[in-house]
């Protein structure tokens, strides 16, 4: 055990952790049921968090992260057996199957688990050691190594590399579900999620859509750590800071996504929950125990995006180097504000409509029941104000990579630099005003679609000067070949940002969204600006700043596998679910009507989907090969203006060790005798 | 100037073809209402439109890409434009018309849809988890598919009995929610005949649960004198249903409670019907009942209290019934053998 390598030996004690907790779930779950039940929640939920734990230490050992999730699982134990005794004491239900406590004991467990993961992992010793009067020093020595990655680092680029890798993990783990459903859906019947089909308190057709559900959320979450990670990693170094603004409240940011992971995922076992990610009342109102931790998942990870945006609007506001005026920020930085602005003012709506349901269940208010006065159209309201911004939160950073590359790969300056600023601005404030186009046939007031039509359809506009510009700075570049990949990734973006840009003012005017709105059509259009807003800059940015981060590159030839692998097989996907969405696929459907004639066109979309799978592994594999064995990559390897590429890779510490003065303008290319930054002499 | 002319050339080029492709592969499925008109009208200028747009920027992009390339030993950067103010507020100007002529042309699409006939005939529809009941107030009987007469409008006066659900057929292209709580109203004019055996369906399209796939149901377009003949028919024999049995198989249909219990033995997420009366099973703790009158009328009223193994996971929703409607009920239940 001792001689393994700390991956193996995570493996094999996650392996022994699963064993050991399903045992210990099925004994409690025989204890209070009377019958032995193979596929019990208990189980489950048992088998998932000690296989966690003990991989983690196996990593590790009992510190940082290990600590922090074995806290977590006490803490929810805990929680849930004070309140269990509280209910004894006043004569309520206390244990019982098929989930051992009841849901008010549960939700309360699951809150101070939270509470005593963030204690046990020590991410906010420091500031308990402040309110008792002590000492706290200014900088804290990162461990040396992998460790670094699992404490409570304080230095930006730890952070945002965190980010990064937790991103990536759930997006293999929100892919894997959706690969599941995908092959359930490739033939109409259903195949093995069938009424017989049990695994955790749940039947095959439940199964089916807590999987949707949860594909839903997890990989929105993924998202929202994805670009925490690109904007911590970057936005310092982009604008000449040491660190950001904040540095415990950053690693605070960071350290409180990984419980609420641990509880969205538990609600996978705990009975799942069939409303989709939007949870709509009255259905979440009286789905299964799932939805109380999925809501609570969501409420705490939304907590990492508020404050990571105020550090982040802080940041820039106050630490930029020399003379960078708000016209000579990287045009990323202008992204990221406009992203932070919203994640700061908008997340509260859905922590507070999903807290809403989370009482409407625990005390019974009746916010959305009409049977106490309440309605349900107004949860729609308060949900799709944050989440129809959200999607702008998405895509903007990804944007902002597109246009950061642009100009460093067809050597000519950004097209209309103040446009592309604004038009970032001016989506995230048009966003906030569009939100029940969502809800056109939701019964709400007739006459307010006509005024979300017409603010829904300016969007376009922003938009539209995005791609342009983008279109005139290309034109005329000078592209090397062969295409590095990070350029490749660009492209890919714009074109499949501009399907997912094309297909959305349909949805906008009200008549034809009476057709589209709940089909096939929609998954279609969303999954594009969500690839292309995201996922495809992401690559970009990866492969882009993956050298400056590692000091090596990634291995171009397996870029372009990755490429001309996910791209085609995304338009496929994507262009398929359009095409059977028009004619009368619903969403969310579990099976489909044999007689509308899609099975062909599903089966094609189930191997478009496991390529897409494949391509994500082709990149997976990359990453931890060119991490040791990766060419290396010294000085400025993509010739760039840009302040970060001026230093040595990996970057050093505390990033810029003399600062620097912005003396000309960020994308001058092809400007001779031009420079963007000055570094001051030693 | 030539590069322009040619890219140009080549968007006009790639936006016909892109537009004809999209035309003859048929995106929408066909229009049956009046409603779906203005909305196919509409929808066709909407893809014209994306049709250019889309080639105008994919053609210079694949355009530069491919003709500006790198020459082989060429280590220069490219010409420095840093842009053109003149352009920017041009592609920020056309597109905001563009955006409010389709803004206009939503909202009168939208008010054709509609377009409300006062002598329209009105459908009480109830949904609930997993079904659909359509009540014709002028005939007097409910009805699990839907029939309409051809060229005449329908009110439809929709209400749940438990979550959201959606109305949408999509031959008719319009769709609303029905809210518990209270009443949604949609008006369709279905202007062509389904054929025989072919029925449109009406499917539910808002998530309402697990076997919300499910909820679908027949819809059948005959010509008015078919449809009054099939309705004067319906009426008389819900008039002469007169017995216990003919009254509960009524109030079934209109509860929806055939979207999860099978009435030919098939599973759904319900027990089935077929020889529920008098048959014995084995309750989730492990008990056995024979399922008498008693135990079919707790099961009703109280769903929760014992739950026959291995459907614990799926919770049926509670229901209200009078004494003489749960006789009527369990009259229907016997007959089926």
């Amino acid at each position: 055990m001792k001689n393994m390598k700390p991956f193996t030996r995570g493996l094999v004690l996650m392996l022994l952790g699963h064993l050991v907790g399903y045992g210990v779930g099925l004994g409690l779950d025989t204890l209070v049921s009377g019958r032995m039940n193979f596929t019990a929640s208990i189980a489950g939920f048992f088998s998932l968090v000690v296989g966690v734990a003990l991989f983690f230490h196996g990593l590790v050992g009992y510190r940082t992260i290990t600590r922090g999730i074995v806290w977590q699982i006490l803490g929810t134990l805990g929680g849930a057996l004070f309140v269990t005794g509280i209910r004894a004491l006043m004569g309520l239900k206390t244990f019982g199957p098929p989930f051992l406590f009841t849901e008010p004991a549960w939700v309360f467990g699951g809150l101070a688990g939270v509470i005593c993961f963030l204690l046990g992992h020590g991410v906010v010793d420091d500031w308990i050691r402040m309110a008792r009067g002590l000492d706290v020093p200014e900088h804290r020595a990162d461990a040396p190594g992998w460790e670094k990655f699992y404490s409570p680092s304080l230095d930006h680029k730890v952070i945002g590399v965190q980010y990064t890798i937790t991103a990536l993990v759930l997006l293999v783990v929100g892919g894997t579900f959706a690969l599941i459903f995908r092959t359930e859906l490739a033939a109409s019947g259903l195949q093995f999620l069938t009424t017989d089909f049990k695994l955790f308190s749940q039947n095959g057709l439940q199964f089916y859509n807590t999987l949707m559900s949860l594909h839903g959320m997890i990989m929105i979450v993924s998202i929202l750590l994805g670009i925490a990670g690109l904007m911590n990693y970057l936005v310092p170094l982009l604008i000449g800071a040491h660190d950001m603004a904040f540095p415990r409240l950053n690693a605070f940011s960071f350290w409180i996504a990984p419980p609420a992971a641990v509880l969205l995922l538990s609600s996978l076992v705990l009975g799942g929950f069939d409303t989709g990610w939007t949870g709509y009342p009255p259905l979440s109102a009286k789905a299964p125990l799932g939805m109380q931790m999925f809501f609570l998942g969501v409420f705490v990870a939304g907590w990492s995006s508020i404050l990571g945006a105020l550090n982040l609007i802080a940041t820039v506001l106050r630490m930029r180097a020399k003379g960078m005026t708000a016209f000579r920020l990287p045009i990323f930085v202008w992204a990221a504000i406009a992203t932070s602005i919203i994640s700061l003012t908008a997340t509260q709506l859905i922590g507070l409509s999903f807290q809403m349901v989370m009482f409407q269940r625990l005390f019974g208010m009746g916010f959305f029941d009409p049977a106490k006065g309440g309605s349900p159209v107004l949860f729609q309201h308060l949900f799709w104000f944050y989440s129809h911004p959200a999607v702008y939160v998405f895509i903007l950073p990804g944007l902002g990579v597109v246009s950061e590359l642009l100009p460093v790969f067809v050597r000519k300056p950004l097209f209309g630099y103040k446009w592309i600023a604004m038009s970032s601005l001016a989506i995230a404030l048009v966003g906030f005003l569009v939100w029940a186009h969502h809800m056109f046939t939701s019964g709400m007031n007739e006459y307010l679609r006509v005024p979300f039509m017409y603010s829904t359809l300016l969007v376009a506009i922003p938009t539209g000067v995005k791609f342009f510009s983008w279109v005139a700075t290309i034109w005329k570049g000078k592209i090397s070949t062969p295409m590095p990949s990070a350029f490749l990734f660009v492209v890919g973006a714009i074109v499949v940002f501009l399907m997912g840009g094309l297909s959305g003012p349909p949805n906008a005017t009200v008549s034809t969204d009476l057709h589209l709105h709940d089909t096939y059509w929609i998954v279609g259009h969303f999954h594009d600006t969500l690839f292309g807003g995201f996922v495809f800059p992401f690559f970009a940015a990866l492969y882009y700043w993956f050298p400056k981060a590692t000091g090596r590159r990634l291995n171009e030839t397996l870029g372009r596998w990755h490429f001309w692998l996910m791209t085609p097989a995304f338009f496929t996907l994507s262009l398929g679910m359009m095409r059977i969405g028009l004619l009368g696929m619903r969403r969310r459907i579990a099976d489909y009507d044999p007689l509308q004639g899609f099975d062909p066109t599903h089966l094609v979309l189930t191997i478009a989907a496991f390529a897409i799978a494949l391509s994500v592994l082709i990149f997976i594999i990359n990453l931890v090969v060119s991490l040791k064995r990766g060419e290396p990559a010294e000085g400025n390897i993509w010739n760039s203006r840009s302040p970060e590429w001026q230093v040595a890779s990996p970057m050093p510490a505390h990033n810029y060790d003399t600062p620097f003065e912005v003396v000309g303008e960020p994308y001058d290319y092809g400007l001779p005798g031009s420079k963007y930054v000055e570094f001051a002499k030693k | 100037m030539r590069h322009f002319v040619i890219a140009g050339i080549l968007v006009i080029l790639a936006a016909i073809l892109t537009y004809l492709g999209l035309d003859a592969i048929g995106l929408l499925p066909i229009p049956a209402s009046a409603q779906a008109m203005s909305i196919d009208w509409l929808w066709n200028w909407e893809v014209i439109t994306i049709s250019f747009l889309f080639a105008l920027i994919v053609v210079p992009l694949v355009y530069s890409l491919v003709v500006f390339r790198r020459k082989k030993g060429d280590t220069t950067d490219a010409e420095h434009i840093e842009g053109n103010t003149k352009l920017e507020i041009a592609w920020t100007i056309v597109p905001l018309f563009i955006v409010m002529a389709f803004a206009y042309m939503g909202a009168y699409s939208l008010a054709e849809t509609r377009r409300a006939d006062p002598q329209a005939m009105v459908v009480n529809v109830t949904a609930t988890q997993w079904a659909w009941s359509f009540e014709y107030p002028d005939y007097g009987f409910s009805s699990k598919e839907l029939r309409l007469p051809k060229d005449k409008q329908v009110l439809l006066r929709m209400e749940s009995k438990d979550v959201i659900h959606s109305f949408w057929v999509p031959e008719f292209r319009v769709k609303q929610d029905i809210v518990p709580g209270r009443v949604t109203e949609l008006r369709i004019t279905p202007t062509v005949l389904t054929a025989p055996n072919v029925p449109f369906k009406v499917r539910c399209a808002e998530l309402c649960g697990t076997s919300h796939y499910s909820m679908e149901e027949v819809v059948i377009v005959s010509e008015e004198a078919d449809f009054v003949a099939w309705a004067t028919e319906q009426q008389t024999l819900a008039a002469a249903a007169q017995t216990p049995e003919a009254r509960g198989q009524q109030l079934v249909v209109a509860n929806g409670c055939l979207g999860c219990h099978s009435i030919d033995g098939s599973a759904l997420v319900g027990p089935t019907w077929l020889g529920v009366f008098g048959r014995e099973e084995e309750l989730s703790d492990g008990a056995i009942v024979v399922t008498d009158e008693a135990y079919i009328t707790e099961s009703i009223l109280d769903p929760q209290a014992k739950i026959v193994a291995g459907y614990e996971t799926q919770l049926m929703p509670v229901y209200t019934f009078t004494e003489e409607q749960l006789v009527d009920i369990i009259a229907y239940l016997k007959t089926l053998k």
